[in-house]
């Protein structure tokens, strides 16, 4: 592959963040443990730990750990002899006090995430983090629902606090492979940093996204093993590693024990297999928030309303990341509508 | 009849939509408008009003200490500290509607009364989101003891200020003290959420709590006991659907519509906290006019 930046291709693997939302936030310290020190033996660069709402995510809105993220931090960084642990912190839900705490049990790196088109809450978050000695990402979520002119603008933000890494954050796996390459290009050619891509694959594009990322020089990659991250999960690590190894771009990552710890320690975890269905698809579809979708089926259940109804109509509604609330909301009016017509 | 004389400090959005406000007030009159920029679009709406402006901020008072028995703090928690302890040394009931939580949580319908029969030196409005919450968690713990409440405030990204963006950590730490101290859970939880939906959205808030003795009648009856009492004062405050009950989870709705004085009706958010800083305004005032002056406290 043709690459418009030559640095090292850094990964991070996020099933233990992502990938809570499918299991609904109960991860517990020994799935955790194994996890990471298999993913450090294989020669992983970044193992992301937290809620899958980021520090302070465990609420009612979004679901409650079974195991107090700081505890499965902890439980992480003892495991790690090379890699580095990194957590996500959405303002607006933890704040710089949770960020301190992961700081002290050893977290290394913090991707500190906005909606697209708010990058302006992140400066307190990325300034203090740079203070307290971490590598800092910014994450810009929903970047398919902005014009590419406007992810520059808060991109560049985010550069101006201190970030060392911007990330294009696909959050509703939406874009599509041209898509992703205009707004690489458009960063590579503003921004003085690195650039990073986070897909999910509801439209089944996430490893092709990615590749077109890397080919315009994203250098910054995110990956779950066995998809194991919210939708339909994100670029499959061990394929990536693949993919990429065969055409010529070698991480430092063992195949081979991703392939292991892919099949043997995550494939158990699964609570069914991350394919394509319904659900998922209509989020890529529709642009909607991947981690929306256990709590669509929850609420389809408890309303009585298809899923696909609830999430195309918080789509309309133009939710952002995070407002799970609304998904309760606009499930109970459908069910009151529906009662009034029949 | 008399009226009290009261200070704006800080000339931006919230201190531009509180005037509007308070010109309609029949126990407070507006003595002067304080800002630090003299080009400032609320400077200029105050001098076309006919008010006293000052664009020297702080100093406006220092000088002048007998302009206002009320200053109406609508600067940032930053400035706020600072002018805290002026005020308080010159003997001015201080409202403030910044962060900065100096001085003790207000929330007009929970602890107005009680908090004027204390000390009304320097009575802090929380947060917009606090505002709008708050008496929820206190309507539903006053008959079913809440445990935990988490609070869930998604607003108009074009209502959130500079002021709000850089200090969206003091938003979620504060309106969670509130929620426990002033609300009245054991335990509390504020998430807030920005939205650039065009057009934009109103204020939304969802509640959700806990609770040690479930009782659906009376917590619904409750509810709306308080929401009618907040709509005297927010008329845009309103319940966005039923109830709902679940175990011992509570879940409210709320969607709050602006009066539209000097933001657009969606800053329901800015709307909740003017309109709340205007009304515990009105009680010092009536207070102040009823002789019992000011209480400085414990010293």
């Amino acid at each position: 592959m043709e690459r418009n930046r030559n640095l090292p291709i850094k990964m991070t693997e996020v099933c233990l963040r992502d990938g809570s939302h499918v299991v609904a936030h109960q991860f517990t310290t020994e799935q955790v443990q194994s996890i990471v020190a298999g993913l450090d033996s294989a020669g992983m660069h970044y193992i992301e730990v937290s809620h899958g709402d980021g520090l302070g995510g465990s609420t009612i809105q979004y679901g409650r750990s079974r195991v107090n993220e700081m505890e499965l931090i902890e439980t992480a960084v003892a495991a790690c002899k090379q890699a580095k642990v990194a957590v996500l912190l959405i303002p607006g839900v933890g704040t710089v006090n949770e960020l301190k705490q992961a700081r002290q049990l050893g977290a290394g790196l913090v991707r500190v995430a906005t909606h697209v088109t708010e990058a302006d809450v992140s400066a307190q978050h990325i300034q203090i983090a740079r203070e307290l000695g971490m590598e800092v990402c910014g994450f810009l979520m929903m970047a398919h629902s902005a014009p590419v002119e406007k992810l520059v603008e808060q991109a560049k933000l985010m550069q101006s606090y201190g970030a060392e890494a911007v990330y294009v954050t696909d959050s509703a796996g939406a874009l599509l492979p041209e898509q992703v390459r205009e707004r690489i290009r458009a960063m590579r050619q503003a921004l003085d940093i690195e650039i990073g891509f986070h897909a999910h694959n509801n439209l089944s594009v996430a490893i092709a996204n990615t590749l077109v990322a890397i080919e315009e020089g994203a250098t910054r990659i995110d990956g779950s093993m066995r998809c194991l991250g919210a939708g339909a999960g994100n670029a499959q690590t061990e394929v990536l590693i693949a993919v990429l190894d065969r055409m010529g771009i070698q991480l430092g990552i063992d195949l081979y024990e991703m392939m292991d710890l892919a099949e043997d320690i995550v494939g158990p975890i699964l609570p069914q297999p991350q394919e394509i269905r319904k659900g998922s698809l209509v989020m890529g579809y529709a642009g909607v928030y991947s981690s929306f979708l256990l709590h669509a089926e929850r609420a389809s259940k408890r309303f009585g309303i298809d899923a696909r109804d609830i999430l195309m109509e918080v789509g309309r509604r133009k939710a952002v990341g995070g407002q799970e609330d609304m998904i309760i909301d606009v499930a109970a009016e459908l069910a009151q509508i529906r009662r009034a017509g029949v | 009849m008399k009226k009290i004389k009261a200070a704006i400090l800080g000339s931006g959005n919230i201190g531009t939509d509180l005037m509007y406000k308070l010109e309609r007030s029949s126990v407070i009159e507006i003595a002067a408008v304080i800002g630090i920029d003299p080009d400032s679009d609320g400077l200029k709406r105050a001098r076309e009003r006919g008010y006293p402006v000052f664009d020297n901020g702080i100093e406006a008072i220092v000088n002048q200490p007998d302009l206002a028995e009320i200053v109406f703090d609508a600067t940032s928690a930053k400035a706020h500290v600072r002018h805290a302890k002026v005020l308080k040394e010159l003997g001015i009931n201080a409202i403030d509607l910044t962060p900065a939580a100096r001085g003790p949580f207000v929330c007009p319908v929970v602890n107005l009364t009680e908090q004027l029969e204390k000390d009304t030196t320097n009575l802090n409005m929380i947060t917009c989101g606090g505002q709008a919450t708050i008496p929820i968690v206190y309507a539903i713990n006053r008959v079913a003891n809440v445990s935990y409440a988490e609070i869930v405030a998604t607003i108009a990204s074009k209502s959130a200020g500079p002021g709000t963006r850089a200090n969206i950590d003091e938003f979620t730490m504060t309106t969670r003290q509130a929620l426990e101290q002033v609300g009245g859970a054991d335990q509390g939880k504020a998430i807030i959420i920005l939205n650039p939906a065009e057009p934009p959205i109103l204020m939304r808030d969802t509640i959700y709590c806990e609770v040690a003795q479930m009782d659906e009648a009376a917590i619904r009856q409750s509810i709306l006991d308080i929401v009618q009492e907040v709509r005297q004062y927010v008329p845009g405050y309103c319940l966005k659907q039923e109830p709902l009950f679940e175990e011992n989870r509570v879940t409210v709705f709320l969607e709050i519509e602006g009066a539209g004085d000097y933001f657009p009706p969606y800053a329901g958010n800015l709307d909740i906290m003017t309109a709340s800083a205007m009304r515990v305004g009105e009680q010092v005032a009536r207070y102040l006019l009823d002789g019992r002056g000011v209480s400085l406290g414990t010293e």
